[in-house]
C-alpha cells in the first residue's frame, strides 16, 4: 500500500467491523463438529450391544492390542506384497497397450473390442471366475489387483496418446524429428499427464480388488482380517483394518499426487475419464 | 457458384485423390476379425481342456437359452435392478440435497466436510461385513451397500458443480432482484447440473459394482448370487452367461446416462467429472 | 532461393475421401530472394497458412512444386524453419529446453547446444528465464522463445505463421521493432503470414496480397520504405499511407 492510498483509506475513514461472524471460525467449527460427533459415538456406543456397535475407546484398545500382537503388521505385509506385485504389471502393461493402441490404428481395432467389453464388465464379476481358475492363494488376488488396475490406466493412456494435437506433433517435423523421436520427445511427454491421471485411479481401484479379493478368500490379509472380525462380531477389531485401510487409500492417493506435480509440473491436473 | 468454380478448378487440375482400397477404412472387419480368430481358438481349445474350469462359446451360449429359458434369469435380474433402483435413488435425493446446502452455505459445509472426507477416503468395500452385521442378508442390506457406494461421486460433485457457479451469474439473478430462493432453481441448480450428472455418470458404474459385491456376498437372490452359486457347482459356463449380462448392463446403463447426460446440459459441451 | 511453381492444393471432405471440397490454393507461382522479407497478406481463408506449411514440408502440394535452392520440397528439412502462430512450444520443457530443442533433434552434444541456446536467448532478450516454464511467462516473451529455437538452427528461410497474432498490440509493436533487428543481424530469408496491413508494410520489401476461393495471389507490392525502419515514425510517412491505401484497395477489388 503507498502513502496515497493509506492517506484515501484515512480519510474514508474505513476499518473491518469486529462483529461476530460464524463464518470466521470454520477450522474451530470443523474441529467441534468431529469432536461432538466422537463423544457422542462414545457415550451413545457404550450402551448399544457391543456386538454391533463399537465406540471410540474400543476401537483405540483394539488397535493398540492387535499392534501389540504383531497380527496386524503380519497381514497388512502379506497385502501389501500382493497388492505391489498386481498392480506394478497392471500399470506396465497398461501404459504399453495405452501407448500402442494410441499410435497404431490396427493395435487398436485388433484390441478394442475386448478392452472395452472388459473395461465396461464390472471386474468384481470376474472374482469368482477368477477364484475357480486360480484357487484362493495369491495369484487369484494378484490376477484380481491387476485386472482392478489395468484399465483406468490403459484407457487414460490411449485417450492422452489421442489427444495429443496434431500442431504438437508438426513442432517434431518442423524441426527433423523421426517417428521414434516423435514417440519419445512428443506424444509420450505430451500424455504424461493423462497417464498420471490414470495411475492415480489405478492405485484406488487395485486397492478395492485386494480388499475384496481377500474378503472373499478369507484366508489372508485386511479383507481376511475383515471377515474374521465381522463374524467373530469383534466390532471393535473390525474398525482397526478399516481405518488402517482409509489411510493406506488417502497416503497412495497423495504419494501419486506428489509423483504427478513432480513428473508433469508443466500442467495442472489433467482430467480423468 | 462457389462451389462449381471448386468443382470447375479440381477438374482442370485433373485431380481425383486416388482410391486405394485399405484396410484401416474399415476397423470394423479389423475388429470382427479379431473376435472370430479369437471365438474360434477358444472353442477348439476350450473344447480339449478340464470344462469345470474352462468353458467354451458354444457351451456359453447353449447354457444362455437355458437360462433365459428357465426364467431364472430374468427373475435374478430384475431383482438386482430393483435394489439398485431403491439404493440409486436414495442416494441422488440425499447427494444432490445435501450437496446443494453444502456447495451454498460454508456453515454446512464446515460441520459435513470432515466426515464426508472421512467415510469417502475408506474403500466402501471395507465396510460391507459390518453392513451385514447390521442390515442382515436381505433386501434392506444390498441397499444400504449400493446407497453408500454411489452417495460420494453425487454429493462431491453436485458440492463442487454448486461452487463452481459463477460470482457473475449469480449477480445477474441480483441485478434482476431474483429471491435467494429464485437465485438457487433459476441459477444455481441449472448451471449446477452438468457437474451433478457428470457424478451421476460416474455414480452408475460404481452402483454396479457395490450391487455385484454385495450379492456375491450375501449369496441369496439377484445376478451377484448366481455367480457364487454357478461357482461353488463349478459351472463355469452359466458363470459366464451371467458375467456377459452384467458386461452388457454396465454398457446400457453408461450409454442411457451419457444420453441423458446429453440432454440435460445440452447447453455445455462437456464437463469434467470430480474423482 | 525460394520458388514456388504453379502450385494447387485441393482439401477433400472429411468423410469421402473421393470427394473434393474446396480449392484451397490455385496455381501459385511466387519466387523469393535470398535475403528478402516477404509477407504473404489476405483475409482468413485465403490459403496463406495452407501455402506456408507446403513450404516448410508439412502439407503435401496437388498439383505443382516449392524449390528451395534448386531442390524439390517434399518433408521439412534443416534449410526452413517455422515459427507457429500458437507459439509451438513444447509446455513440459522450459524455455532453455524449448530452445534446445530441434539441435537436441539434430543430435548436437548436450553442452555444445546449451551454449548455442542461451546466446539465442540473449538475442530475443531473454537471458535469466532459461528455468521458466511457457505458461510461466507471456505471450510475447513466449514467441521471443519461439523465434529463438528457430533461429538457433540457421535455417536459410525461416517460416513465420501469423506469429504476433495472439499478442496484444503494444507487444506486438514491440516485437516488430525486434524481429526487424535481429532480421538485419542475419542473412535469413523472411516469409510472413499475416492478416494486419500495417504490419506487412512495416515488416517487408514485398506484399503479397493473397484472395480466397480459391486461394490465389492477387497483387505483388514493392514496399519501398527505407530501412532501418525502427528510426523515426515510418508509419507517419506518407509513402507508408499511400501503401496502405493500395493494398487496401488491392484486398477488396
Amino acid at each position: 500500500m503507498n502513502a496515497l492510498e493509506e492517506q484515501a483509506l484515512a480519510e474514508i475513514s474505513l476499518s473491518p467491523s469486529k462483529g461476530f461472524r460464524v463464518t470466521d471460525y470454520l477450522g474451530l467449527l470443523r474441529a467441534s463438529s468431529v469432536i461432538l460427533l466422537l463423544i457422542v459415538w462414545e457415550v451413545f456406543g457404550r450402551d448399544v450391544n457391543p456386538l454391533f456397535l463399537s465406540y471410540p475407546t474400543a476401537i483405540a484398545r483394539a488397535c493398540v492390542q492387535l499392534l501389540i500382537s504383531g497380527e496386524f503388521q503380519r497381514q497388512a505385509l502379506g497385502s501389501l506384497e500382493v497388492y505391489a506385485v498386481g498392480l506394478v504389471s497392471s500399470l506396465v502393461l497398461g501404459i504399453f497397450l495405452g501407448l500402442l493402441m494410441g499410435r497404431y490404428r490396427l493395435a487398436e481395432y485388433l484390441l478394442d473390442p475386448y478392452v472395452y467389453a472388459l473395461d465396461a464388465t464390472p471386474r468384481v464379476a470376474l472374482i469368482p471366475l477368477l477364484l475357480l481358475w486360480f484357487g484362493l492363494g495369491a495369484p487369484a488376488k494378484i490376477a484380481i489387483v491387476f485386472l482392478s488396475g489395468l484399465f483406468p490406466v490403459l484407457m487414460n493412456t490411449f485417450s492422452g496418446v489421442r489427444t495429443v494435437s496434431a500442431s504438437l506433433v508438426d513442432i517434431g517435423r518442423v524441426y527433423g524429428a523421426g517417428e521414434a523421436k516423435i514417440f519419445t520427445k512428443i506424444i509420450v511427454p505430451a500424455a504424461l499427464p493423462f497417464i498420471m491421471a490414470g495411475v492415480r485411479l489405478a492405485v484406488g481401484r487395485a486397492l478395492i480388488g485386494i480388499i475384496t479379493a481377500e474378503m472373499f478368500t478369507a484366508v489372508t490379509g485386511m479383507g481376511a482380517l475383515l471377515i474374521r472380525y465381522s463374524s467373530a462380531f469383534a466390532t471393535d477389531k473390525f474398525f482397526v483394518p478399516v481405518i488402517f485401510l482409509a489411510l493406506l487409500g488417502v497416503i497412495l492417493s497423495r504419494a501419486v499426487e506428489l509423483l504427478q506435480r513432480r513428473l508433469a509440473p508443466w500442467k495442472e491436473t489433467e482430467g480423468a475419464l | 457458384m462457389a462451389v462449381s468454380l471448386d468443382e470447375q478448378l479440381i477438374q482442370e487440375l485433373a485431380l481425383r485423390r486416388e482410391q486405394r482400397w485399405s484396410l484401416y477404412d474399415h476397423p470394423n472387419l479389423i475388429r470382427a476379425g479379431s473376435v472370430m480368430i479369437f471365438l474360434i481358438l477358444w472353442e477348439f481349445y476350450g473344447r480339449r481342456v478340464d470344462p469345470l474350469l474352462l468353458t467354451y462359446p458354444t457351451a456359453v451360449a447353449w447354457a444362455a437359452v437355458q437360462l433365459i429359458w428357465s426364467g431364472e434369469l430374468i427373475r435374478q435380474l430384475l431383482v438386482s435392478l430393483g435394489s439398485l433402483a431403491a439404493g440409486f435413488g436414495a442416494s441422488l435425493l440425499l447427494g444432490v440435497g445435501l450437496g446443494v446446502a453444502m456447495g451454498r452455505s460454508r456453515l454446512a459445509e464446515a460441520i459435513l466436510d470432515p466426515h464426508v472426507n472421512a467415510l469417502y477416503a475408506t474403500p466402501q468395500v471395507a465396510l460391507i461385513p459390518l453392513l451385514m452385521m447390521w442390515f442382515g442378508l436381505g433386501f434392506g442390506v444390498k441397499v444400504v451397500v449400493i446407497f453408500l457406494f454411489v452417495f460420494f461421486p453425487i454429493l462431491i460433485n453436485t458440492v463442487s458443480g454448486v461452487k463452481n457457479v459463477s460470482a457473475s451469474m449469480v449477480e445477474v439473478g441480483r441485478a434482476y432482484l431474483a429471491s435467494e430462493r429464485q437465485i438457487l432453481f433459476k441459477v444455481v441448480f441449472p448451471a449446477a447440473v452438468p457437474f451433478i450428472m457428470a457424478g451421476v455418470r460416474l455414480a452408475v458404474g460404481r452402483g454396479l459394482v457395490g450391487m455385484i459385491v454385495a450379492e456375491l456376498f450375501t449369496a441369496i437372490t439377484g445376478l451377484g448370487a448366481m455367480l457364487t452359486l454357478y461357482g461353488n457347482l463349478f459351472e463355469t459356463a452359466r458363470m459366464f452367461v451371467v458375467i456377459i449380462v452384467l458386461g452388457l448392463l454396465g454398457i446400457g446403463l453408461i450409454q442411457a446416462t451419457q444420453m441423458l447426460e446429453r440432454r440435460m446440459a445440452r447447453w455445455k459441451e462437456t464437463e469434467r467429472a470430480v474423482n | 532461393m525460394l520458388e514456388v511453381r504453379h502450385l494447387s492444393k485441393v482439401f477433400f471432405e472429411q468423410n469421402d475421401s473421393r470427394k473434393p471440397g474446396l480449392v484451397a490454393l490455385y496455381d501459385i507461382c511466387l519466387t523469393v530472394r535470398k535475403k528478402e522479407f516477404v509477407c504473404l497478406l489476405g483475409p482468413s481463408g485465403c490459403g496463406k497458412t495452407t501455402l506456408i506449411r507446403i513450404v516448410a514440408g508439412l502439407l503435401p502440394a496437388d498439383r505443382g512444386e516449392v524449390l528451395v535452392n534448386g531442390n524439390p520440397v517434399t518433408s521439412p528439412g534443416r534449410d526452413r524453419c517455422m515459427v507457429f502462430q500458437q507459439f509451438g512450444l513444447l509446455p513440459w520443457r522450459t524455455v532453455l529446453g524449448n530452445v534446445e530443442f530441434g539441435l537436441e533433434i539434430e543430435g548436437v552434444p548436450r553442452e555444445e547446444r546449451r551454449d548455442i541456446s542461451r546466446k539465442y536467448l540473449e538475442l530475443v532478450g531473454l537471458n535469466g528465464f532459461e528455468d521458466y516454464y511457457p505458461h510461466q511467462i507471456s505471450g510475447g516473451m513466449q514467441q521471443r522463445v519461439g523465434i529463438a529455437r528457430a533461429l538457433s538452427k540457421k535455417p536459410d528461410i525461416l517460416l513465420m505463421d501469423e506469429p504476433f497474432g495472439a499478442v496484444d498490440a503494444q507487444t506486438r509493436e514491440q516485437l516488430q521493432e525486434e524481429l526487424l533487428k535481429i532480421w538485419a543481424k542475419t542473412d535469413t530469408t523472411v516469409i510472413f503470414v499475416t492478416h494486419s496491413i500495417d504490419e506487412s508494410i512495416y515488416l517487408s520489401d514485398r506484399v503479397v496480397v493473397m484472395h480466397s476461393r480459391p486461394g490465389r495471389i492477387k497483387e505483388e507490392v514493392l514496399v519501398d520504405l527505407p530501412r532501418p525502419r525502427w528510426e523515426g515514425d515510418v508509419k507517419a510517412d506518407p509513402r507508408f499511407a499511400r501503401l496502405r491505401t493500395d493494398i487496401r484497395e488491392s484486398l477488396r477489388g
